[in-house]
């Protein structure tokens, strides 16, 4: 059986929810940060299948994907610096006890 | 054939890795097994010919995300504490397995309308096209720098010393 769109389709989709169980269920704030990062990626696999099999002279797809990492390192860069900043002044990365502004 | 092989092998160790993301306990293993699964997608870029994002996939991910993410978890040296769960684990499992479920069975059912149009081969040219000409996607890749340096500059501004 050849891999159709529906296999990468699958995969994203399997990849997506490993980084939400993730991103839901854990306290290490960069742990949380990593599945994020699954996340994006799995729906980049996403973007590059559908623009690989439904059109494939367009290349819409892969242009989404970049601006999608772009975004990603955005993202990475700022979220990495204020777990640093949150460690400096509390001590602890642990998102269950970081509850300042909790209400 | 050979893709065939390339993307069920790529798609197990991608899975697995990413599996190993949330399930190990040392969240350092946790970072090298994100690696592990940043290769891996890489490589179902490949599968998928789409040869310029498998090289911007390495450059932006395996070369310079992994090492922020290494660098961030020995500056705050809470390595010891482990990679526990809070109480949201099982709700979180239910929701993520009713999400496959749902997308699978979205995606079986849905026909496709799967073009037969051979795909580019190399894609560089044509994505510089499109990126850098004034009916394609200038804008966002004027805007993208602006986002770039906001982040290079919020990050600075909040882990400088007072």
């Amino acid at each position: 059986m050849s891999i159709g769109l529906e296999h990468y389709i699958i995969l994203s989709a399997v990849l997506f929810a490993i980084g939400l169980y993730g991103a839901l269920s854990k306290r290490n704030a960069i742990v949380i940060l990593m599945s994020i990062e699954i996340m994006l990626n799995a729906v980049n696999i996403a973007m590059v299948a559908f623009s690989r099999y439904i059109v494939p002279a367009l290349l819409t797809g892969h242009i989404f994907a970049i601006f999608i990492i772009v975004v990603a390192a955005a993202e990475a860069t700022v979220g990495l610096a204020i777990i640093i900043g949150i460690y400096r002044n509390r001590e602890t990365i642990d998102a269950s006890q970081i509850n300042l502004m909790k209400w | 054939m050979v893709l065939t092989i390339a993307f069920w092998a790529l798609a197990i160790v991608g899975v697995l890795s990413a599996l190993g993301v949330v399930l190990l306990g040392n969240v350092f293993r946790a970072s090298l097994s994100l690696i592990l699964c940043f290769i891996a997608i890489a490589g179902i870029y490949i599968t998928l010919h789409a040869d310029f994002l498998a090289a911007a996939q390495i450059l932006v991910y395996v070369g310079a995300i992994s090492i922020l993410i290494l660098l961030a978890i020995m500056l705050t040296r809470d390595v010891q504490h482990g990679s526990p769960s809070n109480k949201l684990r099982l709700p979180a499992f239910i929701v993520a397995i009713l999400f496959v479920g749902t997308v699978t069975f979205a995606v079986l059912n849905t026909r496709w309308q799967v073009s037969s149009v051979p795909p580019q081969e190399p894609t560089t040219s044509a994505i510089a096209g499109l990126l850098f000409s004034v009916e394609g996607f200038i804008l966002p890749v004027e805007i993208a720098p602006i986002l770039l340096l906001a982040a290079i500059i919020g990050a600075i501004v909040l882990v400088r010393e007072k």
